[in-house]
């Protein structure tokens, strides 16, 4: 039935009132420039790239780098192989954060359809879901992704999937909740009533409705998977060769840690300052969005 | 609370039968442990004779049946590189795992808890925000390269503490200094938030304007609903004892679980793998469960059915 239109006045007051835009402290600042840096050098490798990740110069094996008197040659000095540094630092970036930004996704996906479908069913279904978190909660991530790999192998498909796991159950857990006090809400049984399917009730009228805390969720994960995917590889069981990611590379450069400390310093300073960064600019997200989360 | 229990031991139960499931559906989706042990040239009546001995020759229900039955009577398989029982393989090493371990729980629990209240009681001041961002910095830092950074200071440059190896205690204190300084700083965040949560309740400002001092209010009314949370996250640390040094002992060259774990898996050495998966997750149901009844203890709004929000 047509309603005559709200008189706009009225609108105007029921909106929320406007927050006011204070700038971001400077060491979340610093982080989100650092990870626009690292997302345009992951995406630029090829452009950037001084050499290929693998090429060979066996005349200058593990020359030092610049600031330690080397050459201009191989800036961030070469390996055992003669292999640019540099070159392996901008590969293993583009690695590491396609790992993590793919596993990030699949684990905020998978958890959010889960909780939804508890949250929908209750009975069976809730109980199944339940008892999944119960399990993954019983295994530390890492213990679980290395009996995986000791099973199946590795591969590059099997790996993101695997750390995908990782944090399933928080967004379950959060979307079930959520989902349940929503549909207790009016505007989730108004669309009902509508005669709007599940689907269309839940990703478009509940989802948007809880998408801040959700994000939130996934930029705390976001660097966990990172210290995952590198620790991994730094064991020899993650990103194998010719592949490179930042683990990786400590894991390799540990062997020269005394007579080459450069190789594994440039990873791991990388590794560091981007897990900071995304966890500064999460925590300050949270903040902002969420104050129930903490 | 009889009922309390009694549905936290099921699901404790539960979650046993699914991990013990999971152990087994991954055992027997890897491919054909016999080829994979024999090699790919090994002669048939060989891989046969070891189907036999290993029961691969059965139905895969009675398999499972039977994995059980030997779960429960403490046969977790034989190591396929040496022929040694995997329990006692991995029992060996446990000592060398908790003597890293328990240390860096205390160092954890002495900095961690301490640095987390004084944060929260003084927000915003300098020293808060000093403290929050070496608790940052403390768990981003993963492991690996803490211990390496610690190594090439101490060890390489400094030359007053050994790098790797299991000879004497020395050996212990850099290990044992990565994780207790990364787990501290976990903690220290958990504390300030719970706190500052706590504080930030009704009943605290009603207790401090009854006249009670603020040491008092401290004391009696903040720090043991503080606790509550804190519990979750000590029972997780204390559940993870066996497999929380698995990246550490590498570094290190420590004799542990961890690293028995790493080589196992490098070898695809399954029964000892399958050992240390199923010791980890009960170790850590266990600990599930004790912190689930302690909550009960503390907090009886738990056991009495009212939900806290955001509890479930």
């Amino acid at each position: 039935m047509p309603e005559a239109p709200l008189p706009r006045p009225a609108l105007a007051a029921a909106a929320p009132p406007r927050r006011e835009r204070a700038l971001p402290p400077p060491l979340v600042l610093a982080g989100a420039v650092w990870l626009v840096l690292m997302l345009l050098v992951a995406l630029l490798a090829d452009a950037i790239s001084p050499y290929a990740h693998t090429a060979l110069d066996l005349r200058n094996r593990l020359s030092p780098p610049v600031f330690l008197g080397g050459s201009w040659l191989h800036p961030l000095g070469t390996d055992e192989l003669g292999r640019d540094v540099l070159a392996r630092l901008i590969y293993s970036i583009r690695t590491s954060l396609l790992i993590a930004f793919g596993a990030t996704v699949i684990g905020a996906v998978l958890g959010t359809v889960l909780g939804f479908l508890a949250a929908h069913f209750r009975g069976a279904v809730e109980h199944a879901v339940l008892a999944l978190v119960d399990f993954s909660a019983s295994i530390p991530m890492l213990v679980f992704a290395l009996a995986v790999l000791a099973f199946f192998g590795n591969s590059m498909v099997l790996f993101v999937c695997l750390l995908g796991l990782h944090a399933w159950e928080r967004y379950a857990r959060i979307a079930r909740g959520l989902a349940i006090a929503a549909s207790a809400q009016g505007y989730a049984f108004a669309v009902r009533q509508l005669g709007a399917g599940p689907w269309r009730v839940y990703l478009r009228h509940v989802l948007p409705n809880i998408a801040s805390t959700l994000i939130v969720s996934m930029t705390l994960a976001f660097p966990e998977i990172i210290l995952l995917e590198s620790g991994l590889s730094f064991l020899g069981l993650g990103v194998q060769p010719p592949e490179t990611s930042l683990g990786s590379m400590v894991g390799y450069g540990r062997e020269y840690l005394t007579r080459a400390p450069w190789i594994l310093l440039s990873p791991a300073v990388v590794i560091v300052l981007t897990t900071l960064s995304v966890s500064l600019l999460g925590d300050w997200l949270r903040d902002r969005l969420d104050p129930t989360l903490r | 609370m009889v009922r309390f229990l009694l549905s936290r031991l099921l699901r404790a139960a539960v979650t046993i039968v699914l991990v013990v499931t999971f152990a087994f559906v991954v055992l027997r989706l890897s491919g054909d442990p016999a080829q994979i042990i024999m090699g790919a040239d090994a002669p048939p009546e060989a891989v046969d004779a070891f189907r036999t001995a290993w029961g691969l020759d059965q139905p895969v229900w009675v398999q499972y049946f039977h994995y059980f039955g030997a779960i429960a009577s403490g046969d977790l398989g034989r190591s396929m590189r040496d022929g040694r029982e995997a329990i006692v393989l991995v029992a060996e090493r446990i000592p060398a795992t908790l003597a890293l371990t328990v240390p860096a729980l205390l160092i954890k629990l002495l900095l961690g808890i301490p640095a987390g209240i004084y944060a929260a009681l003084h927000r915003n001041s300098a020293v808060d925000r000093a403290l929050m961002v070496a608790a940052v910095a403390g768990f981003t830092v993963p492991s690996f390269v803490l211990g390496l950074l610690l190594v090439l200071v101490f060890a390489v440059q400094l030359g007053w503490l050994p790098s790797g190896g299991q000879e004497s205690w020395r050996h212990a204190i850099l290990p044992v200094a990565t994780l207790g300084i990364g787990g501290a700083a976990v903690l220290a965040r958990f504390t300030r938030s719970a706190m500052l949560e706590v504080l930030g309740q009704p009943y605290i400002r009603t207790a401090s304007a009854k006249g009670l001092t603020w040491r008092a209010v401290v004391w009696s009314h903040a720090l043991p609903n503080a606790a509550i949370p804190t519990v979750t996250i000590v029972g997780f640390m204390v559940g993870s004892l066996i497999a929380g040094a698995v990246v550490v002992e590498s570094v290190f060259s420590w004799p542990g679980v961890g690293r028995l774990m790493v080589v196992a898996v490098a070898n695809r050495d399954l029964a000892v793998v399958q050992c240390i998966l199923l010791l980890v997750a009960a170790t850590m149901v266990v600990a599930n469960l004790t912190v689930d009844v302690l909550y009960g203890v503390l907090d009886p709004r738990l056991r009495t059915g009212i939900r806290r929000a955001g509890a479930g």
